[in-house]
């Protein structure tokens, strides 16, 4: 195929040379510079642009335990319970490859763990556990899988069975976010680094907007985020478009996984007609400054399982059990164990009682909520 | 002319999961050349067996289907406006995906 390519080039008036090396065929166009470049100089690029940011945003110290989430949840979920708030398998398996090759090529002296998540879908997650097997392999990293059947004691295929197709999303995301957490915990690792990609923070920052979610678009564009509790996270793809991601996996190796839920936003498009429109939104995410007075929602230290989360206390749960403060997944198990699966559902937290415009934002975001995950409009 | 069709990233599940479809296809309306936008209707009439809106948006791929061809990015061909020759290969790859 390479040969064949670069045997006839497109452009009658002679082949476009890479504007970095000027002596190779120019492959492809970089969203962020619009700079024509050939695959070589584009790989060598990528590289180094993460290891730039890895340096400057000082992400690790040597001798550190990374582990690498392979489905790395951002502690989001209820509104829009669609997969979008989690990289993809893909994005962590390039980020599994420029992580264990710049480790081994600058010297950042990092152990690295690949960290997966099984969530007991059936048909759903297989192809995606093959994968990360497969880097595991590859990579030489060591793997480990946390499945909800071991955590929680129900798989998604049975949570699906007892409480139907609607908000089968929240207890996937809600639980995917803490296994993460828990999977981490296990490995003992210092940080976790998770594959999102400036399309996902950006799609993030607008969720957060509409939401009117005040702290989470705080932190959301973060680099590293909780630096407080006890395993931070951080985003070494925060500034890089999910295209060059992709790009660049189906150049080094055709691992990906196929996933049935495919998601979108209009941040596609907007990439599409202007990729620097994802930095700006990314930008003017982080210049946002919020008020000193501004009433800022708690974060807790759940009662039941000891968990930080980025979760507020969960107020609805003191008409149940009350004085008893729980985190999300805890209610949400619990409703599971008691044959109330519509516990913890919702949204009632205190947030929303703040804002006169409260009921309003509330009815919208239950005629989305409602919907199942595939049929979301693309 | 023969050309060489690749479905990646998720794509290929809509057409019965097979991901390199080597095919024929011929100039339309007795146009001499075949450019990708009448490669893109026949892929859509002939190789899509399911949501062709997955893959298509109007007359060209949806936002965030990346398309190589001879791989390289279509974007420095002229899109919609590329031309084909015999034996080219082109590679359509979702960027989209769930966790």
């Amino acid at each position: 195929m390479e040969e064949e390519a670069k045997a006839k080039p497109r452009n009658p008036s002679g082949p476009r040379l890479c504007c970095v090396c000027n002596t190779r065929r120019a492959a492809l166009k970089r969203p962020k510079t619009l700079d024509q470049i050939c695959r070589e100089c584009f790989y060598e690029v990528f590289e180094e642009e993460i290891h730039q940011v890895i340096v400057e945003n000082q992400l690790f110290s040597p001798g550190e335990r990374i582990a690498i989430g392979a489905s790395g949840g951002k502690g989001e979920h209820g509104l829009l319970s669609i997969n979008l708030y989690f990289c993809s398998v893909e994005d962590s398996t390039v980020l599994a490859y420029v992580l264990s090759t710049l480790n081994r090529r600058h010297h950042y002296g990092l152990d690295l763990f690949l960290l997966s998540v099984d969530e007991g879908i059936t048909g759903y997650r297989d192809d995606s556990l093959e994968t990360v097997k497969r880097n595991e392999i590859q990579y030489g990293l060591p793997l480990k899988v946390v499945s909800y059947k071991d955590l929680y004691g129900w798989t998604m295929d049975e949570i699906v069975k007892m409480i139907g197709l609607k908000n089968n999303c929240t207890f996937c995301g809600v639980f995917r976010r803490q296994a993460l957490d828990r999977g981490a915990a296990m490995l003992k690792v210092d940080k976790v680094a998770t594959g999102h990609n400036a399309d996902d923070i950006a799609e993030t920052v607008l969720l957060n907007i509409l939401r009117g979610d005040i702290a989470r678009l705080g932190r959301c564009t973060a680099i590293t985020t909780g630096e407080d509790g006890p395993i931070p996270r951080c985003k070494p793809f925060k500034h890089l478009f999910s295209k060059c991601i992709s790009r660049f996996c189906s150049g080094v190796h055709q691992g990906f996984g196929k996933n049935k839920v495919v998601s979108s936003l209009t941040i596609r498009n907007c990439g599409l007609q202007k990729p620097r429109a994802i930095l700006d939104i990314i930008k003017s995410g982080e210049d946002f400054r919020i008020s000193t007075s501004t009433k800022m929602p708690e974060q807790g230290t759940c009662e039941r399982c000891g968990y930080i989360s980025s979760q507020a206390i969960d107020r609805a749960t003191k008409v149940i059990i009350p004085g008893w403060k729980w985190c999300k997944a805890c209610v949400l198990l619990e409703g599971l164990n008691k044959g109330l699966p519509k516990m913890g559902i919702g949204r009632s937290r205190g947030l929303n009682n703040d804002r006169k415009d409260a009921k309003g934002n509330d009815n919208a975001a239950k005629s989305i909520e409602s919907k199942q995950c595939g049929t979301l409009d693309f | 002319m023969q050309l060489t069709l690749e479905f990646g990233g998720g794509l290929e599940l809509l057409c019965d999961s097979v991901k390199i479809h080597k095919v024929s296809v011929e100039p339309q309306n007795g146009a001499e050349m075949l450019t990708m936008k009448d490669l893109l209707t026949w892929v859509r009439t002939n190789l899509i067996k399911e949501r062709p809106e997955m893959f298509m948006k109007g007359d060209t791929v949806r936002p965030g289907v990346l398309v190589l061809v001879n791989d390289c990015d279509w974007e420095l061909s002229g899109q919609l406006n590329t031309t084909l020759e015999d034996k080219d290969v082109v590679v359509f790859i979702s960027t989209l995906h769930g966790g």
